[in-house]
């Protein structure tokens, strides 16, 4: 009855609708709303399911003694690299990357990423130093409580540059 | 089959049992086979008399049928697969290597098929290539051209979701290179990837996600859209007339009866077919390489063989352009074709008309030559994007490049005109040169392309790339 009234209404032509057409339209909408619902529903089925611990959960790294100043550290279970820098700053850098989702490889030796797939280089805070990548390493949530440093991979943060707001101090 | 009960009643309880499962015999009279193709299940979906000529190999090449021996063949094959194979990170590969060393004809099995699947996209392309030289995608077939290029697109689908499957490097990298791709559509782009991937990149969840694409969802959708096909082909009038250019359209057609004609036709075809696929994977095995690894990246990191066209133009353009504009408009022209090619005057006709084949010829040629030239130019010669270094990327490498290559297909188009082609054949030479300019890139992402995406000729390619 509801929706009889709305729909007339919103009839630019001012004409109430017949019960015959009023049929259709519900039958038309139900119809839409059902398979709305099922295909929604269906894809859902697609999301992420985690298990804790895991890539894709909250990953405790460890102590942040054991992670001294200017290195960078391979969390293998996390796939990311946790910087430190310098200044003792911390930024989580997922290993992926954002050209095309290779691995990329931290080379200590000349203090860079190099990946091996098309040859893009990044700094040890992310930042694109040689093409084709089109933005810097995307950030995992750092955070530190009691010593301990936890990283949180549920959604990877894109960037197009590194900033100095993005490093956590603890 | 009422009729052949009442009318001659079988005496006997097998001969009753044998009377109701099939027909005995072929009925002589073409009344009698016609009524075998209505009444029967699966041969209704065709007409019940087709025309000789449609019938000549050298018209339809058999590419359609045998697309569909591929799917079912795909499907048997599939599901003995099945019985052998855990869709979890920590067992795929496990079950890959039982397959091949523990399983009664496995190996074989699994070669089988790997190559029906790939030899289906290549038939599948090669049926959609036919049609379009054929003009037997106008209407009223424009509805069924829609369904096959839907169906093209289930069995790209179906050969992607399936090569993850074994779960080896070659799988691992080759659809985290893809999926990479599906992250430059704009706004959209990430929500679809991470949906299809269960997560920020190729995990369990993946897995989990395509074997259930892969055995469910694609297969379902292609069985019913593949009879949707059938059917809409008897629905619109059987297939194209062959014609030579010049020749009228035939006033009267000599027909003959699907059983035996057509359907013999069909299963000899498949037969010969399944033969050498069956050879084929006896000799060949389907590769595998080792575990994929998530730490260490393959160099180069190539998509599966039918993705390197669209690999080999990220490597030419930004990707918004390469991997998202250049696609939607292929894909949105193939759809629009039947609409804007509509006029039935030559259908029939291989490549429209006698100018027109000449046409194809040049098309065919230009793109031999100027694809080539310009992968080459683009790779060592011009640098748009250190010439003009103050712009954004998108323009220098994206719609700087494509507004060149839009410019030399005007370019082309314009000289067509200018020697009196028709706008038929101006078509049939723009879709003939992107399509010879697409196989040549894919040519060359699959033999040229090595370490670092260089390149490099076959023969010199470094020891283990490639």
């Amino acid at each position: 009855m509801m929706k009889s009234s709305t729909t007339t209404n919103t009839n630019p032509a001012a004409q109430p609708i017949g019960r015959r057409d009023f049929l259709k339209l519900a039958l038309g909408v139900s119809g839409a709303a059902v398979a709305a619902e099922f295909g929604l529903l269906g894809l859902t089925y697609f999301q992420p399911r985690l298990g804790a611990g895991d890539f894709g959960g909250v990953i405790t790294v460890g102590k942040l003694d054991d992670f001294p100043s200017g290195s960078v550290t391979l969390i293998q279970n996390g796939r990311f690299y946790l910087s430190r820098l310098a200044d003792g700053g911390l930024l989580a850098l997922y290993q992926r990357c954002t050209h095309l989702g290779c691995s990329v490889p931290w080379d200590a030796a000349q203090q860079k990423f190099v990946c091996p797939c098309h040859s893009a280089e990044y700094d040890a805070t992310g930042q694109v130093t040689a093409p084709p990548a089109p933005r810097a390493l995307d950030l995992f949530p750092v955070a530190v409580q009691d010593g301990v440093i936890t990283v949180d991979t549920s959604r990877p943060q894109q960037r197009d540059r590194f900033a100095a707001a993005q490093v956590v101090y603890p | 089959m009422k009729q052949a009960i009442t009318e001659g009643e079988p005496s006997t309880f097998l001969g009753r049992v044998r009377a109701s499962l099939a027909p005995a015999g072929l009925p002589s009279d073409d009344r009698g086979r016609m009524r075998l193709v209505v009444d029967n299940l699966v041969l209704h979906l065709h007409p019940t008399k087709v025309n000789t000529r449609s019938l000549r190999l050298s018209y339809t090449w058999g590419l359609g049928g045998l697309s569909a021996m591929l799917v079912m063949l795909l499907a048997t094959t599939g599901i003995l697969l099945t019985n052998n194979y855990t869709p979890s990170p920590a067992e795929a590969y496990q079950s890959i290597l039982n397959l091949r060393s523990n399983v009664w004809f496995g190996d074989f099995l699994r070669n089988l098929h790997h190559w029906a699947a790939n030899l289906l996209v290549l038939a599948a392309a090669l049926h959609l290539l036919r049609v379009f030289f054929t003009g037997a995608f106008r209407p009223p077939r424009a509805f069924n051209w829609l369904l096959g290029l839907a169906l093209l697109l289930l069995a790209v689908a179906a050969n992607f979701t399936g090569y993850l499957l074994p779960w080896d490097q070659l799988a691992y990298w080759a659809i985290t290179v893809a999926t990479s791709l599906l992250t430059y559509i704009p706004i959209v782009g990430g929500v679809i990837s991470r949906t299809l991937l269960g997560g920020p990149e190729v995990g369990a969840a993946t897995l989990r996600n395509f074997y259930s694409l892969h055995i469910g969802v694609i297969p379902a959708s292609m069985i019913l859209l593949m009879s949707f096909h059938f059917w809409r082909v008897r629905k619109d009038g059987d297939l194209s007339v062959p014609r030579a250019p010049g020749e009228p359209p035939a006033v009267k057609l000599e027909k003959v009866t699907t059983i035996p004609f057509l359907v013999r036709r069909e299963l000899a075809f498949a037969l010969v077919w399944l033969a050498l696929l069956v050879a084929w994977a006896m000799w060949v095995p389907a590769p595998l390489e080792g575990i994929a690894n998530p730490q260490v990246s393959p160099n180069p990191a190539k998509a599966a063989w039918y993705f390197l066209g669209l690999q080999e133009l990220l490597l030419h353009f930004h990707p918004l352009v390469a991997a998202v504009l250049i696609p939607a408009a292929a894909l949105l022209g193939l759809a629009a074709l039947p609409f804007a090619d509509y006029r039935a005057e030559s259908t029939g006709i291989y490549f429209r008309s006698r100018s027109g084949r000449r046409l194809a010829v040049l098309a065919t040629g230009l793109a031999l030559l100027i694809t080539p030239v310009w992968v080459v130019l683009d790779e060592f010669v011009v640098k748009w994007a250190e010439w003009f270094p103050a712009w954004p990327t998108l323009i220098t490498s994206g719609l700087l490049p494509l507004a060149a290559l839009v410019f030399g297909l005007l370019l082309l188009d314009e000289l067509y005109s200018r020697f009196g082609a028709s706008i038929e054949e101006r078509i049939l030479a723009l879709v003939i040169f992107l399509a010879v300019a697409f196989v040549v890139l894919t040519a060359i992402g699959i033999f040229f392309r090595g370490p670092g995406m260089g390149l490099f000729w076959p023969w010199a390619m470094p020891a283990g790339h490639g």
